[in-house]
């Protein structure tokens, strides 16, 4: 979705948004992401305005303080940025891909269920179809994308063909440059501001 | 905020989640470390990984083949530095004007003018900001349009050619004084020159 993203030509429109809509926002956040409750006020602190970024393909980011944190097409779940996710590793349910596979993801290829069903690799049963996953590698401690099950894990153990998961985001795609970009210029600010 | 934090956090039972703070980030290529081989240029991640942060280099990297791949990285280099001459003319204006600010003087009617100032960002990711700065500082309008070559500039109205030459050298420290060139008005295209 996002192996190319420049913000200049994708970024159609970036508003605040109406403190009803943020806390809307907030809520659908935080039922879809229950874990990440505790930290709601970190993340995504009341006072602090949210910033929603429409881009082209009807997808649309939230940004608060200068960080990107979720993203969703139409009215889809909400997708973290792997920079949060990479934060906050635990927020949604898990899926392995064995080492092999590292390049192809990073590429952006679609996740096929034989690198899911390998033995370097780990599915945990029960992730209905439609689940956005965080999706690990083996051997390494982060998170390499983010996608969506095509079918559920119980089919993939099954069937062990085809493509098993789509990715959405994944580590050095154009959205994750963004992300890692804004990071940087968030922290060069902070700095320049402390002075 | 904290106080918040602990009242609502308490005692509910919500699904826990690890908390990695200060997740460390390649600084050639944005990426976790240890995704570093996938990514453009490993060699140099190695690099500076070994330069910034040794003890993760000698967790993920075997330092044994470390002046192998330096040697190949320098062979590159200058192999690199060997085919940048060789760059069309065309390719070598574009990536000199890359990283060009330009604040050019455009006359409007009679005595009226307006200041475009093109390519700062490159330097600056929030043209928004910085516009809104002119505007302050100057006490005139100031606005981020999109300019025809694509990218965005800062248009200023009135004539403050100098006192925004002023702005950028003391608010962008990041700017080298030798890439703001000062132009004046002109239909044809850019006239380099007088500073």
């Amino acid at each position: 979705m996002f192996k190319k993203f420049a913000p200049k030509e994708e970024i159609s429109s970036q508003a605040k948004t109406k403190s009803s809509v943020q806390r809307a926002i907030r809520a659908k956040l935080l039922e879809q992401y229950p874990a990440l409750n505790p930290y709601a006020d970190v993340i995504l602190p009341k006072k602090a305005p949210m910033v929603l970024i429409k881009c082209k393909d009807n997808i649309s980011m939230i940004m608060m303080n200068d960080t990107y944190l979720f993203f969703q097409t139409f009215d889809g779940p909400y997708y973290p940025t792997l920079q949060l996710l990479h934060k906050y590793p635990d927020i949604m349910p898990k899926v392995q891909v064995d080492k092999g596979a590292i390049k192809f993801v990073m590429a952006g290829a679609n996740i096929m269920c034989p690198g899911l069903t390998s033995p370097g690799a780990s599915l945990d049963a029960g992730i209905p179809k439609g689940t956005p996953v965080a999706v690990m590698a083996e051997g390494k401690e982060h998170a390499v994308a983010i996608g969506l099950m095509m079918m559920s894990s119980d089919e993939i153990m099954k069937l062990r063909k085809g493509v098993g998961i789509e990715p959405v985001t994944y580590l050095g795609d154009g959205l994750y440059k963004v992300c890692a970009e804004a990071a940087l210029s968030a922290l060069a600010h902070a700095e320049s501001d402390s002075e | 905020m904290s106080e918040d934090e602990r009242s609502e956090s308490g005692e509910t039972e919500w699904p826990q989640t690890r908390v990695l703070e200060n997740t460390l980030y390649c600084g050639v290529c944005h990426l976790p470390p240890e995704y570093c081989t996938w990514g453009p240029n490993p060699a140099k991640c190695k690099v500076w990984l070994r330069d910034n942060h040794p003890d993760m280099f000698t967790v993920l990297w075997n330092d044994a083949d470390l002046t192998a791949e330096l040697e190949q990285l320098q062979i590159s280099e200058a192999k690199a530095s060997e085919t940048a001459p060789t760059l069309t003319p065309k390719q070598k204006k574009k990536a000199e004007q890359a990283k060009r600010v330009t604040i050019k003087r455009v006359e409007r009617t009679k005595r009226k003018c307006v200041v475009i100032v093109t390519g700062l960002d490159k330097f600056e990711p929030d043209l928004k900001r910085v516009a809104k700065l002119f505007a302050q500082r100057l006490a005139t309008g100031a606005s981020v349009t999109k300019c025809p070559q694509g990218g965005e500039e800062i248009t200023v109205q009135g004539d403050c050619q100098d006192d925004i030459y002023d702005i950028v050298l003391d608010k962008f420290p990041n700017v080298p004084e030798e890439v703001i060139e000062l132009t004046e008005d002109t239909k044809s295209k850019k006239k380099s020159g007088g500073a």
